[in-house]
Parts: structure tokens; sequence; C-alpha cells
């Protein structure tokens, strides 16, 4: 039976997640060099377009097919088979639609990892295998009846599915295709900061769409969850600013960064803990991936626009809060804090399989292409910037 | 004195900065710059075909010092801005007539 309120919100939440991915395009862009700025959004629609269809032809049916041993669904929603208006609240279109713009997002952070030096035509191939054999599977064992649901693990709307694997896969990537020229000697300002925050406040925006649909119906729980998000950003933001205030400045790109850092952390648990507990999830998670970002620095290591250290060092803590927050009042299953540490180690386990795959997949399939085809571009190309080298085109002629 | 303009690369402009500041050279006026060498800028190659980018980001600096320190610039610059590979960029040196303080009313020719 169709619930013409539930499939009204879906719809419109549907639109909002689709708006993050231009968003991550205006928020990697703006923090690289001017001459690779183009080639960042390039890579955000490629990836939505890229995803939309693998999704319709095979994507939605691997994830939430019939499961075969916990481990992927069936294919008999290939090309959406069975897929149509009728449905249980939302049409089946609808969910399947919802599904795909969260996996067409997951696909855009990603890119952090490959900034300023991967080949489009690799990317290409990359993104189908990556979507296919990394989310597909994950998606599945999150929410397609797969064993993280069957362990009873929790997560609302993709603190594992999305950013422990875009996290760790753009870390997985970003060490097999190298540092970029001059990487530690040459500066690599972001050209443009308000086209970071405006591509930050598309993300904010989206995320309501992304966590509060993920209620999948206009309800009581999805308010939770939209309340939650946005107490847990904001929390994010101010920690941000003050632990990069106490180190120097209170920079505008920290801040931002920060308010991520929260939403990343929220997303698996805000249908689960009450919006109170989103400000110590938010601000804990804006520190956390804050000194993910020193050690990162710290350890030279060029996962250029930071996915790893706020989405997936802010997607490992916030499963973990999940596991420590939830209230059976909100989600109907209690955290440690309400006297169920078994939650806690299931949320541990779940963390654990999903970092190990989300990496060690990526790096088998980033070393085949790179072996077969290669990921990067030539030194000369690099030099000239992707814009131009790949695309043909400049942000000023 | 000399205007020294010197047309370097982008990411060494840091570097020739903080060099140039060690030897003394505090004033000057820097621009972003596009522009080309002999070579035409670059030839990409793809799948055979090339692909010219004929202009090139580079950055311009340009510094008045008197004259005894023009050598010590021309160094400083070449030392701290070379990659050896094309592209590295030129050093023009210009006669200087005069100097105008906008400041106050004095010509300043001793102290630029």
């Amino acid at each position: 039976m169709i619930d013409t309120g539930a499939t009204a919100f879906i719809l419109i939440c549907t639109a909002m997640v689709m708006l993050m991915t231009p968003g991550v395009g205006l928020f990697y862009g703006g923090l690289v060099r001017r001459k690779n700025f183009i080639s960042m959004l390039a890579l955000a629609f490629i990836a939505f377009a890229l995803v939309s269809i693998q999704w319709v032809v095979f994507g939605y049916s691997l994830a939430f097919g019939t499961d075969i041993n916990g481990l992927i669904g069936g294919l008999e929603y290939a090309f959406l088979e069975g897929v149509g208006m009728e449905g249980d609240g939302i049409p089946d279109l609808l969910f399947m639609a919802f599904q795909m713009v969260f996996a067409g997002l997951t696909l855009a952070i990603v890119t952090s990892g490959v900034a300023e030096r991967i080949k489009i035509s690799s990317f290409v191939v990359f993104g189908l295998l990556w979507t296919t054999l990394v989310y597909d599977p994950l998606a599945h064992w999150a929410w397609g009846g797969g064993w993280a649901a069957q362990f009873g693990a929790l997560d609302f709307a993709g603190g594992t599915v999305v950013h422990i694997s875009s996290g760790f896969s753009a870390l997985a990537l970003a060490l097999v295709i190298g540092k970029r020229l001059g990487f530690g000697s040459h500066g690599m300002e972001p050209n443009n900061i308000p086209m970071v925050l405006l591509g930050g406040a598309l993300l904010w925006f989206g995320w309501f769409g992304f966590n509060a649909g993920s209620a999948l119906t206009a309800d009581g729980l999805a308010a939770n969850a939209f309340v939650a998000t946005n107490i847990a950003a904001a929390a994010g933001a101010l920690a941000w600013l003050c632990a990069a205030w106490i180190r120097g400045r209170p920079g505008s790109v920290g801040i931002i960064s920060g308010a991520i850092a929260g939403l990343v952390a929220i997303t698996p648990a805000a249908g689960f803990v009450t919006p109170m507990a989103a400000i110590p999830i938010g601000a804990a998670a804006g520190l956390v991936c804050y000194g993910a970002l020193l050690f990162r620095v710290h350890r030279g290591l060029d996962e250029s626009l930071d996915a790893w250290a706020i989405h997936g060092m802010g997607g490992i803590f916030g499963a973990l809060a999940t596991g420590v927050f939830a209230a059976a009042a909100i989600g109907g299953v209690d955290g440690l804090l309400y006297g169920n540490p078994g939650q806690f180690l299931i949320q541990l386990a779940d963390v654990a399989v999903v970092v190990a795959y989300s990496f060690g997949a990526t790096y088998v399939i980033a070393k085949i292409i790179d072996a077969v085809m290669g990921l990067r571009v030539t030194e000369e190309e690099e030099y000239v910037g992707l814009d131009i080298a790949q695309h043909g085109e400049s942000v000023r002629v | 004195m000399k205007m020294v303009t010197a047309v370097i690369r982008p990411e060494m402009f840091d570097v020739v900065r903080a060099a140039l500041e060690v030897e003394g050279i505090n004033g000057m006026t820097v621009s972003e710059v596009m522009g080309r060498g002999a070579q035409k800028g670059i030839a990409l190659r793809f799948r055979g075909k090339t692909m010219p980018v004929e202009l090139i980001p580079k950055v311009k600096i340009e510094m008045v010092v008197q004259d005894a320190d023009v050598e010590k610039v021309i160094r400083t610059v070449r030392a701290n801005g070379r990659t050896g590979k094309p592209g590295d960029g030129r050093i023009f040196v210009l006669p200087v007539e005069s100097i105008c303080r906008v400041r106050t009313d004095l010509d300043d020719p001793a102290d630029p």
C-alpha cells in the first residue's frame, strides 16, 4: 500500500541527496589547485552518472536482491525486473532511486584519494569495479539482509556502507596511485575557499535528506534523525573550530570539515540515539577527525582531500558511538550506555570487517587497474593540470 | 637602480620568496601571469594526437634593487627556482630612472 505522504517525502529526500554529489565536487574542487578544479567537479558527475546506470542494470539487485549466504544479493531485480510503482509505503522504484543516490555519492567521495592525478579512463573502469565489488556487497550486508544485518549491527544511514568504505577506499587508492608531484615541497593551497564552503553547505543540506530519509517514511523517527543530524553537524563544526583555534587560527575550511565530521559520525546513529546524544557524538567526531588529519599530514600520506580522516575515521567513530549511545526508546535497541555492552561489540566487529574489506578489496582493484591500464596521468599532464590535460577546459582562459 | 623581473614556476614561488628574504630582498610586486617560451608551451600527446597547451601559468616577481644587488638577486632566483626542465622561466633586468614614494612628497632614489 503506497503512503503518499511518505512517497512525497522520500522523493524530495532523494533529490536532496543527489545534490550532495556535485556538492562533493565543489567541496573538493575548491580544495585543489585551480588547474584541477573542473577535474574534481567532473569526477563527481562521472561517478554519479556511472553508478546511476550500474545501479539500475545490476547494482541494485546485488545489494537488495534475495540474500545469498549473507554476502550478496541475487540478480532477480537486474534491469529493474519486478521493481515497480507498488511497494510497502513507498514505491519500490523510489526505494531503488533513494539507494542509488547514496551509491553515486559514495564513489564521488572516493575521488579524494586520487585528486589531481587520475586518468579519467581508469577512473571509469575503477568506479564500475569498485561500486560492484565493494559498495554493493557492503550495502547488502547492512541493509539488504546480509550478515551484518543478521548479526544485529546498526547502521541507520550508512556509516559503514558510505563513510568507512569511501574513506578507507580513498586511502587504499592513494597508496596505490602515489603522491602528487611536489607533494610536501610545492604549495598546494586551496584555490577557492568560498566554493569549498558552498560545497560543504550543499552537503549539510543534503544530509537532512540522507539521514531523515533513511527512516523511509515521514514520521517521528525521521524527525529525530533530522534534528540529531543538525545538532551533530553544529557540534562538530564548533569542536573543530576550537581545536584549530588553539593550534593557530580557526580557518573556515576547518569549520566546515568539522561539520562534515559531525554529519558522518551521526549518520549510522541518527535513528538510534536521542537528539541530545548528538552533541557528544558530533563534538568528539570533530576532534577525532581533526586528529586523524594531523596524523595523515604528519605521516606524509597524500590522501589528498581527507576522505580517510573525515569519512573513514569519522565513520568508525560514529559506528562505535552508535553502539554506545543507542536508546531503545528511539530505535528499539539499547547501547552500552543503557546497559547493553553486547551492542558495542557487535558494532566493533562490523567496523573491523568493513575496514578490512573496503581497504583490501580497493587496494587489489586499484593494483590490477594500475598494472593493466595505468591509474595515473603522465608527469607532464599532471603538471599542466587535469582540467586542460583531461578535459581541454580551464577555469580561466 | 635596476628593476629585476623574474618569471618563474608558480610552485617554486614560496621557496624563492623565502630565499630572497634571507638575502635581505623584501620589497616585491607579484602577479600571476600566463606565458610561454621558445617551445611554444607544452604538447600533450593522446593516442598519437598532440594537443598543444600554449600558455602556462607563471608567477612574475618584480623587484627594484640597487645595482650592486642585481647579481645577488639573479643568483638567488636561479638557485631556488630551478628544476632543470624547460619552463623554469626568465629573469629580465631593466634600468630604473627614479622612484617616487606615494606616502610622502619625497623622491627617494637611494632607497628602493
